[in-house]
């Protein structure tokens, strides 16, 4: 239980820290963020935290399925650009798996050097 | 008895029950295309449609299941944690390959498709696609865009990457195992890293601390760039 606490804590904490700054980024992506500084900076201990942040991880999938089904209340707008969709996410993929592995094997070698 | 299908239980123990039943289906057939996901929406969606449930009233009914992927959210942090700590050298290589991998996923999609026309709701919920699930959902919901087209988009983009990155990485020829896994793990998050550990354990632990590090800096880059992008 108190890992579903520190879990929920740090969601608030989040949640406080996006409102004060003009909710910028959401919440729980600040809640994220400070709970990994808190572990790094053993703030809380990672036993503490493990079999609560497990559950969550292991059942993330469950979690976003009423978001999707909301499909059917969105379904004609994303019909009718389906084309435009497809070929952006395709291209920019793409361009993601060649912009990463390029940087990474050139600075990568420069390191052995 | 109708009133009982309409009833907040009712609607919990169906979706939740649908997720168990596709997770074991998956688990026994191992078929790409029965992702657990995407089955349970499937057949949600046709249940409630079939049963006259309109859609905010499902959502409503199961706004608790949505607050719980807030505190997955943060859990990712604990995750983040436990792969840092196995991050040694190139770390320099790595920030930066991501950072630039982030910001050109970012841009290029939000181009291409407002040059296809598309509607400014499609573009922001396309932005976060290169992301694992749960951050991208919340990203997109924050930026207007429509979160169920995200997950989607997700998935099918993990798919796509998962297949087509190993031969781009070819076609450049990308021998080095760190470049490797962090570019199938930037682009096709938890799916490239199902394809990265097929190459090899080295490109797998990569692969993995990628979607991290490609989450957390697409969370941050997305509004940035679309402040930056207003002003263009």
């Amino acid at each position: 239980m108190a890992g579903i606490f520190i879990l929920l804590f740090y969601y608030f904490l989040g949640t406080l820290l996006s409102y004060l700054t003009g909710n910028f980024i959401p919440g729980s992506i600040f809640g994220m963020l400070l709970l990994f500084l808190s572990l790094v900076f053993h703030i809380i201990k990672s036993e503490q935290v493990r079999s609560a942040a497990t559950f969550f991880l292991n059942h993330m999938m469950l979690f976003f399925i009423p978001l999707g089904v909301g499909l059917i209340a969105s379904y004609t707008l994303i019909s009718k650009y389906l084309t435009a969709i497809s070929i952006a996410s395709a291209g920019s993929t793409v361009l993601v798996v060649a912009v990463v592995g390029v940087i990474a094997q050139k600075m990568e070698s420069k390191h052995h050097d | 008895m109708i009133n009982l299908i309409h009833s907040q239980l009712f609607l919990l123990t169906f979706t939740i029950g649908t997720y168990v039943v596709a997770v074991w289906l998956y688990r026994r057939t191992k078929l790409m295309l029965l992702h657990p996901l995407l089955t349970s929406l499937l057949v949600i969606i046709v249940g409630i449609k079939s049963a006259g449930i309109p859609y905010p009233e499902y959502a409503g009914a199961t706004k608790i299941i949505d607050f719980l992927l807030g505190v997955s959210v943060v859990a990712l942090g604990y995750l983040l944690y436990e792969q840092m700590i196995h991050m040694k050298g190139n770390i320099t290589a790595m920030l930066t390959s991501v950072l630039v991998g982030s910001v050109v996923g970012i841009v290029s999609v939000i181009l291409i498709a407002r040059a296809l026309g598309a509607d400014p709701r499609v573009v922001s919920s396309l932005e976060p696609k290169s992301i694992t699930t749960a951050i991208a959902v919340t990203v997109c919901q924050h930026s207007g865009g429509i979160p169920a087209l995200t997950a989607i988009v997700v998935i099918v983009v993990g798919i796509f990457g998962a297949v087509v990155g190993p031969v781009i990485l070819r076609i450049l020829r990308i021998e080095s195992k760190l470049a490797k896994g962090l570019a199938l793990g930037a682009a096709a998050h938890a799916v490239g890293t199902a394809r990265a550990m097929e190459l090899g354990a080295v490109e797998g632990a990569i692969s993995g601390l990628a979607i991290g590090l490609m989450g957390v800096m697409t969370a941050i880059m997305v509004p940035v760039i679309e402040v930056i992008m207003k002003y263009l």
